[in-house]
């Protein structure tokens, strides 16, 4: 992969609003935003509602995944672009959630909805009719999804990034800064974890950084690329950033996403917890 | 949830002001409240922290631990940011001028 096949511009989703077998979805957790303005004929997908189960907590099966696309009007030969606020958080989840079903023809707007309303460009509240198709999903490909035995077994072998902030990692924190600090769980980090914080990737516009800065970052805080990566933060959303950074932008080989992330490993029974700022 | 709850003026039920710090404020241009800004918390050393999106009245709100603390905002009528010292818990209030 390499950030031509992985992230679209705003200019060149700008001219590309209509193209052929061309579907622009805004992804996010609270979909008002998307019901206020969205880039003109995309539709919505809802993080919560239409990815994650409704009983269990895991994804939807292949075939819930194959009915929403349908329903959507997706087809397996659309190339879809994804985008979304929270500085494309839940547009990258979605993104690693499409290749983890095996649809490989997606992108990633480049500064997702912050910069394209802070460049003034246009925004519809039109929601577009698209047609039922019969959407047909793979497998999922584990090849990227990391799950917690094996990052409990990744402990001092494999590279852990924790992409949360530092005082999430840490453990003063157990939630981002804006957000109420109600969860019941552990704080503190994985044993042998780099903090890298995601928004360390990105410009204050939401873009991503050049692959020379995010290579040069790595490098610095430790990473080593002959070695397997697992990325976590809270609920994995985060961590679908700096996986997408890692696998889609630079092209490391080996790097899962942990979606179980610290609202599960922070809960289990019996794992080894550090905490302060590491080494 | 880990996205950015809707942000009012009000502070969410189950807040305690006895053991939080909260740091609330309004983003304006030339004295008008401005809705739809990035309002981003940036630690001592500059580091990112957390983002939201002001409301239609223009405000914010951050959950921060005591400390030196900068609130940036971008937005279609500018930038422009203010430093925000936390002391403890409480509700510390400020404002942010975009030009």
């Amino acid at each position: 992969m390499s950030r031509q096949d992985a992230l679209v511009s705003a200019d060149w989703a700008e001219q590309n609003l209509d193209a052929q077998n061309t579907v622009f979805v805004e992804v996010d957790e609270d979909t008002t935003a998307y019901d206020g303005g969205h880039i003109p004929g995309a539709v919505k997908l809802d993080w919560k509602t239409e990815l994650q189960d409704p009983v269990r907590r895991d994804f939807v099966d292949k075939a819930g995944f194959e009915k929403l696309l349908s329903s959507k009007g997706i087809s397996n030969d659309d190339t879809v672009i994804l985008y979304g606020g929270n500085n494309n958080w839940f547009a990258a989840y979605a993104y690693w959630y499409f290749k983890l079903y095996g649809h490989d023809a997606v992108k990633l707007l480049d500064g997702g909805r912050k910069k394209w309303e802070l460049d003034g460009r246009k925004l519809d509240t039109e929601v577009p009719q698209r047609q039922q198709t019969q959407y047909t999903a793979k497998e999922q490909d584990t090849a990227i999804r990391a799950f917690r035995d094996e990052v409990v077994n990744a402990i001092g072998t494999k590279n852990l990034v924790d992409v949360r902030s530092p005082d999430e990692f840490s453990g003063k924190l157990l939630a981002p800064a804006h957000l109420p600090q109600e969860q019941a769980q552990r704080g503190g980090h994985i044993p042998s974890a780099l903090n890298v914080p995601w928004s360390k990737a990105a410009n204050e516009d939401g873009t991503f950084k050049s692959d020379d800065e995010l290579r040069k970052l790595y490098e610095e805080q430790g990473l080593d690329s002959s070695r397997p990566t697992i990325a976590y933060c809270r609920i994995g959303e985060r961590s679908s950033h700096t996986w997408f950074a890692l696998h889609e932008l630079l092209g490391e080989q080996d790097v899962k996403n942990y979606d179980g992330s610290w609202t599960e490993y922070g809960s289990l029974i019996g794992v080894p917890i550090e905490t302060g700022s590491g080494s | 949830m880990c996205g950015a709850p809707e942000q009012t003026a009000e502070l969410p039920a189950g807040t305690d002001l006895a053991k939080e710090s909260v740091l609330v404020g309004k983003v304006t241009a030339s004295g008008s409240p401005i809705g739809g800004a990035y309002v981003r918390l940036l630690d001592a050393t500059g580091e990112f922290t957390a983002e939201v999106v002001s409301s239609a009245s223009g405000d914010y709100r951050f959950f921060a631990r005591p400390g030196t603390w900068t609130v940036r905002a971008l937005s279609r009528s500018g930038n422009g940011q203010t430093e925000v010292t936390v002391g403890g818990p409480g509700l510390f209030t400020n404002e942010v001028a975009v030009a």
